[in-house]
């Protein structure tokens, strides 16, 4: 079912992946070479299980010293876990870690920190309350009085500021600084705890262009200096602008690493999403009717005002399906969420069968009284409550409904009844509506949740990533119905990552990148390469 | 008695009452800034009171009496500890569960020992704490209102109340100046920020947890060693709780704990001080009305009078890497 991409296996479309291999032969003629080998980190065969979630799967790695080495993939690929692992945060279940060429055990942060690597995370390690000096001091005082260590700090803080401009005010309140500041504190902490190795996790998810710009100057200068660098983003304009190196990851593994001047953005794209045999799904054309949903210019920001959906416009008209394709992270899920009436829009208008939806209407009970239901996309933290048995998660959101009972009480005896003919209907196996839904496989939850919202007749159908995690069956059986619904004259609006499934399913594909679409195509106009260069930013003029 | 005399006499008493609930208060502090919130002071001050009752009695000795204190409570925080940071149980139960264990152990093992319901026999001489007086306290008793002031309520104390004022100073200077007390605020507020710098937050949450067993097992000591002569089933009445109470009033921070813990000593001893007293336009005040005024102003308090006291954020959660 899924063709992976191995490191050093030639591709049957012939083109040949690196192997990450050092070149060894350099470092026996070069006896500088000997003393300080070339490689600054490498992972050998990284295995991490998180319960389920089998995050890392056999990874390997290697990062030359002095370089600026990229890490892309799509959210979930397990990026920040590997990068955990690397600093000691999270205990691999397997596997060795080498740092200038010798294996050693970083099973702490704190050896990671003796070892010379530094990290900024994903999501800051800052105390709020606190001032910039005592963030930056935490850890590495320099003796049991804090007066001695804060002098320290001063001073090293301004010899940042003037060797890198990384000027921050030592009595500066964290929880008070904008988080570009907060990311320097970051930065600068890893660099007075003389880190050799700097890794940033997505540290550009949370700047603007321009901070953005300046965090790569220093990055070069930080590894012209001889410093590492691991930058993990899946921004592929950055890969192509910052890193000497990329290496793909894609579902806990490590598909590629490739020097950055031999590889393009749409080959990346393609290696972070992969390729898998295509599904095809039978339909017939599409007759679509009037408008059921429009969106224009809509602006969805996130809680640090960065803009995550940037004035996106569409349509989706009754029985038709438009497919959101785009890599994870570039809006589609903060899209679809703003629909749902899950998260406060900055700016721009929704319309209901032609009815713009003001401030009270944008509210998810209220919307799906208008007929605008949503298959959300993380099912276990939204869709359902894994704890409640499958009954009680079949009416969420529905529990006023007569049919589960009338006045205060539920009536159990119905609810029980009413899930059962669900799952007859939607082949959610076990029948068992009193089973804890948690116990049940992520295709039978993930019917369950279609079930609970195609019941109710909706006029315009969310659905996020409708076979994540979905077994094989079940995929044909959730495709078969979303058509059936297409056809019954429902508009729906499907955001996947995965990209046959946009293809297989869509009667128009709109591609997001940064938020904003990058283009428009038609199913059977378009191959992977064309929706893989939209996917990676580089925008057509027909969009 | 002249109104001087009566205020000098509330406010020596007042401090006399609110030293257990400082102690107590400084333990509160200490735990809930590591992020452990702990409602089991209470039960702690009881198992301290009784072991140093328990210990002054066998020995003759107040001091080894507030060390056998001071190690039962410290054994009691270890248990909470451990449910609460090695088990990241929930810190509410393991609380209420040490209230429990200690209010009925105490009932228990008192009457198996001394058969006095619950009681250990009384105290006296050197099995008690004495007050000591400052120097210069009789010299200046003469100094008009100065006089009395020093001479009753700074002096004559025991030297366990001298201690909480140290205890209190030790605090506010070790959280603020120290490299342990960082790492302990930091650890209250975002564990993973301490972990990620290198530092361990179980080993920082337990020597919290230790030092306020330390502090409950003082503040129970002078329960039974030098407020009274002995120990009292359930002779803490609420004290842990009223402390938890000051401790929010005072915002996790350790002079405030003093103030409020002296206010709430202070209403303590206006109501013992109320009772039986004909008060102009009420009348007879009810006892039962009296005593509840300490509850009553807490309530008040902490409803709307103290503006917004922000926990920790990270205190009663525990420390949880990989879900
Ligand atoms: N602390 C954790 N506990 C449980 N599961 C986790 C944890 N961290 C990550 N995961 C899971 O591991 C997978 C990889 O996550 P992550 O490394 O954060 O991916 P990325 O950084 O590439 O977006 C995801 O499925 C995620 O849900
Ligand atoms: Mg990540």
């Amino acid at each position: 079912m899924t063709e992976r991409v191995s490191p050093g296996r030639t591709e049957p479309g012939g083109r040949r992946w690196y192997s990450i291999a050092a070149p060894t032969d350099q470092r026996d003629d070069d006896p500088r070479m000997t003393a300080t080998p070339a490689l600054a980190i490498e992972l050998v065969g990284i295995h991490k299980r998180f319960g389920e979630v089998h995050a890392n799967k056999g990874v390997d790695l290697a990062v030359r010293r002095g370089s600026i080495h990229g890490i892309v993939g799509e959210n979930g690929a397990g990026k920040s876990t590997l990068m955990s692992i690397l600093y000691g945060f999270y205990e691999a279940d397997s596997g060795e870690i080498r740092v200038n060429g010798a294996a050693r055990r970083v099973r702490s942060p704190g050896e990671a920190i003796a070892a010379g690597i530094g990290m900024v995370h994903q999501h800051f390690m800052l105390v709020e309350p606190l001032s910039v000096t005592d963030n930056v001091m935490l850890g590495a005082e320099g003796g049991p009085r804090l007066a001695h260590g804060a002098r320290q700090v001063r001073a090293k803080l301004a010899a940042l500021a003037r060797d890198y401009g990384l000027t921050l005010d030592p009595d500066a309140v964290v929880g008070d600084l904008p988080v570009g500041l907060r990311q320097r504190v970051e930065i600068v902490k890893a660099l007075v705890r003389g880190a050799d190795v700097l890794v940033l996790d997505e540290p550009t998810a949370v700047l603007t262009p321009e901070e953005a710009d300046g965090l790569f100057r220093l990055l070069r200068i930080l590894a012209d200096e001889g410093k590492t660098v691991i930058l993990i983003t899946h921004k592929l304009r950055e890969i192509m602008a910052i890193t000497d190196r990329v290496s793909v990851m894609r579902r806990g593994e490590m598909v590629a690493t490739l020097d950055t001047a031999a590889t393009s953005p749409a080959q990346l794209a393609e290696l972070m999403v992969g390729r898998r045999v295509l599904l095809r799904v039978e339909k017939n054309e599409a007759r679509p009717g009037a408008p059921a949903l429009v969106v224009e210019n809509l602006v969805v920001r996130d809680a640090q005002g960065t803009a995550r959906v940037d004035g996106v416009s569409l349509q989706v008209r009754a029985g038709e399906i438009v497919g959101v394709a785009g890599i994870a992270g570039n809006g589609q899920s903060e899209l679809l969420e703003a629909i749902a009436g899950m998260r406060p829009i900055a700016a721009g208008s929704i319309a209901l069968d032609g009815a713009p939806l003001g401030a009270a209407e944008r509210d998810p009970a209220q919307l799906r009284r208008l007929g605008l239901l949503h298959v959300p996309e993380d099912r276990l933290r939204t869709g359902l409550v894994p704890s409640f048995e499958a009954c009680e998660s079949a009416m969420l959101g529905f529990q006023d409904e007569q049919r589960y009972g009338a006045g205060a009480l539920l009536d159990r005896g119905a609810i029980v009844a009413h899930t059962l003919a669900e799952m007859e209907a939607y082949d959610v196996r076990p029948r068992a509506p009193l089973l804890k839904t948690a116990k049940f496989s992520g295709g039978n939850q993930q019917k369950i949740v279609l079930a609970r919202e195609i019941e109710r007749g909706p006029k315009v159908l969310l659905v996020g990533q409708p076979t994540r995690g979905v077994d094989i069956g079940a995929i044909e059986f959730i495709h078969r119905r979303l058509i059936a619904l297409r056809d019954a004259g429902v508009a729906i609006l499907l955001v996947s990552v995965e990209l046959e499934e946009i293809t297989a399913l869509s009667d128009r594909i709109v591609v997001m990148c940064g938020g904003r679409i990058t283009g428009e195509r038609l199913p059977d106009r378009t191959d992977e390469r064309d929706l893989g260069l939209l996917m990676a930013g580089v925008s057509d003029r027909a969009a | 008695m002249d109104a001087l005399s009566i205020a000098i006499a509330v406010f020596d008493s007042g401090v006399r009452l609110s030293v257990p609930l400082l102690f107590a208060c400084l333990a509160g502090l200490w735990s809930e800034r590591s992020g452990v919130v702990d409602i089991g002071l209470e039960g702690k001050m009881l198992v301290a009171a009784f072991a140093a009752a328990a210990a002054a009695h066998a020995t003759h000795s107040a001091w080894i009496g507030v060390l056998a204190g001071v190690g039962a409570s410290v054994a009691f925080a270890l248990v909470h500890g451990f449910a609460a940071i090695s088990q990241r149980g929930n810190q509410i139960v393991s609380g209420v569960a040490i209230n429990m264990l200690a209010a009925g152990l105490t009932a228990l093992v008192g009457n198996a020992w001394y058969s006095q319901g619950g009681r250990t026999p009384p105290l006296d001489g050197a099995a008690r704490f004495q007050p000591v007086t400052l120097p210069g306290a009789e010299a200046a008793r003469g100094v008009p209102v100065i006089g009395p002031l020093y001479a009753d309520v700074l002096s004559s104390h025991t030297v366990l109340v001298y201690g909480a004022l140290l205890a209190t100073l030790l605090t506010a200077v070790a959280l603020k100046r120290t490299r342990f007390g960082l790492r302990i605020r930091a650890v209250g507020e975002n564990p993973a920020a301490v972990d990620t710098a290198g530092v361990s937050v179980a080993a920082l949450r337990y020597a919290a947890v230790i030092i306020a067993g330390v502090l409950c097992g003082f503040g129970g000591a002078y329960l039974s060693l030098a407020q009274a002569a002995g120990f009292l089933p359930g002779m803490t009445a609420g004290k842990g709780f009223i402390a938890l109470a000051a401790l929010i009033f005072a915002k996790w921070r350790a002079w405030p704990a003093l103030g409020a813990c002296f206010l709430f000593g202070l209403l303590d001893a206006i109501s013992i001080r109320l009772q039986g007293v004909s008060l102009p336009w009420v009348g007879l005040v009810p006892v039962q009305a009296i005593q509840a005024l300490p509850y009553a102003l807490t309530v008040v308090l902490l409803a709307g009078f103290i503006g917004r006291a922000i926990p920790p954020r990270a205190s009663g959660l525990p420390y949880v890497k990989e879900r």
